[in-house]
Formats: structure tokens, C-alpha cells, sequence
């Protein structure tokens, strides 16, 4: 019972750091996607144009703190989780996580290359962490 | 839609692969000379900060985050996703030449996946929309939301 409480504990700190990660990544997307180009905000207005308007897009804020929330939950996580299993646990569930959530969130146009990549990558890191 | 990358925008999606991996490489390398920080011994966070390997690491780290924005700012974030995972290759083989580790067979395999994966994605446009669903063209042809 033991075990079966302590990997719930687990995977329940696994889910939450995925979780995080892929909030804050479509967050900032989205902040990004409605800024527009980088490179030509920098070229009308500089860099601290273009700094001033990313740190005043309320949606890049949110996945920061979103990615931060990321960090801490993670180092709670390694307190309690084998890295090896958190590694790429995370890191999996983050890519799927991501397509889902772009398709959804961001309406991205996920197509099946797209959703092979993302399985490639999740087996990927899944063998790299051998 | 068809989104071609010009030769600058790829040029920033070399930089998300490179300078998050070669970051953590110079990191890893930096806190090993550091040696082990706990918490009787958090003033060596403070050394650590005059490490040149550690500073490095942090300027790449920084350069990271400014490099992944600008290309969340004209691509997909599913298109821009297998770069970053690129950077588990980057590391791989950063290990391998500079840090003399082993690269057992498992690991050769996980790097042709995500090289397989980058392949997938590279030659597909960067930015997509998915299409309005019939429910949502019946909406902007009867007028609502105007």
C-alpha cells in the first residue's frame, strides 16, 4: 500500500511540473503569437522597444510565473522522484502535452507529421535517459 | 498557409538548439568544479557566480529564452518543440566529445528519433491556422459577433 501511496505521490508531482511547463509554454506562445514579429518590432523600435513589449504583455507574465512554478514544483519534485524517472517523465508528458494543448489553445493546425514528432521526441528522450 | 523561414529565422532556431544545451553543459561543468552545494553550504551559490564556466552557461541560458521568444513571435509552438528537443542531442554528443561520457546504444537510438522528428517538422510550414469549424463560418455568415 506503501508503494502504491508513494508512486501516486510520484506521478501526481510529475503531472503538476508537466502541467506547469505546458501552461507557461502556451502562455507565453500565445503572448508571443499576438505580439507579432520580434525581429521587426526590434527593427522599428529597438530593443528596449521590443523588451517593453514583452514585459508588458499580461499573457507572457502569466507564463512566467507559470514557468517559475515550473522550476519549484520540479525541485520539489527531484526531492521525491529517482531524476531518471522525473527526467523524462516531465519532459514527455510535456511534448504531448504541448501538441494537445496547442491545438486546442493556440489552434494551431497539428497535422500528422506534427503529432509523429511529437511521439518521436517523447521516445527520444525516453531512451536518451537509458 | 505556407510560412517559409528566411535564412535569419533559421539561424534562430540553431541558437534555441545550441545555447540551452551548450548552457547546461557549461553549467554541469561549472557546478562540478564548485562542488556540492547544500544547505550548510549555500554560500558557494555565491562562488559559483565567479565561475567562468557558470557564467557562461547563465549568458547562453539568457540568450536561450531571448532566442525561443523570437521564435514563438513567427512559428508554431509545435513547430519550434522539436528544436528545443534537438537540444537533448546537442548534450548527447556534447558529453560524448567534451566530457568523454559513453553513448550506449539506447542513446544513439533516442538521438536518430528526435533527428527523425526535427526532419518531420523542419520541411512543414512554421505557422498554421487551423481552419474555422463549419459552426464557426455559420456564425460569421449569419452576422453574430459583429
Amino acid at each position: 500500500m506503501a508503494v502504491h501511496v508513494g508512486s501516486l505521490r510520484a506521478w501526481s508531482c510529475i503531472l503538476v511540473v508537466a502541467g506547469m511547463a505546458i501552461a507557461g509554454e502556451c502562455l507565453v506562445a500565445a503572448a508571443m503569437r499576438g505580439l507579432g514579429d520580434l525581429d521587426v518590432i526590434r527593427a522599428k523600435s529597438g530593443m528596449p522597444g521590443a523588451i517593453k513589449a514583452v514585459l508588458s504583455s499580461p499573457l507572457f507574465l502569466a507564463g512566467a510565473a507559470c514557468m517559475a512554478l515550473n522550476f519549484f514544483a520540479m525541485l520539489f519534485t527531484l526531492s521525491i522522484v529517482d531524476l531518471s524517472l522525473a527526467a523524462p517523465a516531465t519532459a514527455s508528458l510535456t511534448y504531448i502535452g504541448n501538441a494537445i494543448a496547442a491545438q486546442i489553445f493556440l489552434r494551431e493546425n497539428v497535422d500528422q507529421r506534427r503529432w509523429l514528432a511529437a511521439a518521436f521526441v517523447c521516445a527520444g528522450v525516453f531512451l536518451l535517459s537509458k | 498557409m505556407k510560412h517559409r523561414l528566411t535564412l535569419l529565422q533559421y539561424m534562430i532556431l540553431v541558437a534555441v538548439m545550441l545555447t540551452a544545451s551548450v548552457g547546461d553543459t557549461l553549467l554541469s561543468r561549472g557546478m562540478a568544479q564548485v562542488g556540492a552545494v547544500d544547505v550548510h553550504h549555500l554560500g558557494l551559490l555565491w562562488r559559483a557566480l565567479f565561475n567562468p564556466f557558470v557564467d557562461a552557461g547563465i549568458v547562453l541560458l539568457i540568450g536561450f529564452f531571448a532566442s525561443y521568444m523570437t521564435a514563438l513571435s513567427w512559428a508554431d509552438l509545435t513547430f519550434v518543440m522539436p528544436a528545443t528537443a534537438f537540444g537533448y542531442v546537442v548534450v548527447a554528443l556534447l558529453s560524448r566529445f567534451w566530457l568523454h561520457e559513453q553513448l550506449s546504444v539506447y542513446r544513439c537510438a533516442g538521438i536518430a528519433l528526435i533527428v527523425c522528428a526535427v526532419g518531420f517538422v523542419a520541411n512543414g510550414p512554421s505557422r498554421t491556422e487551423r481552419p474555422p469549424s463549419h459552426h464557426e463560418l455559420d456564425i460569421m455568415d449569419s452576422g453574430a459577433g459583429r
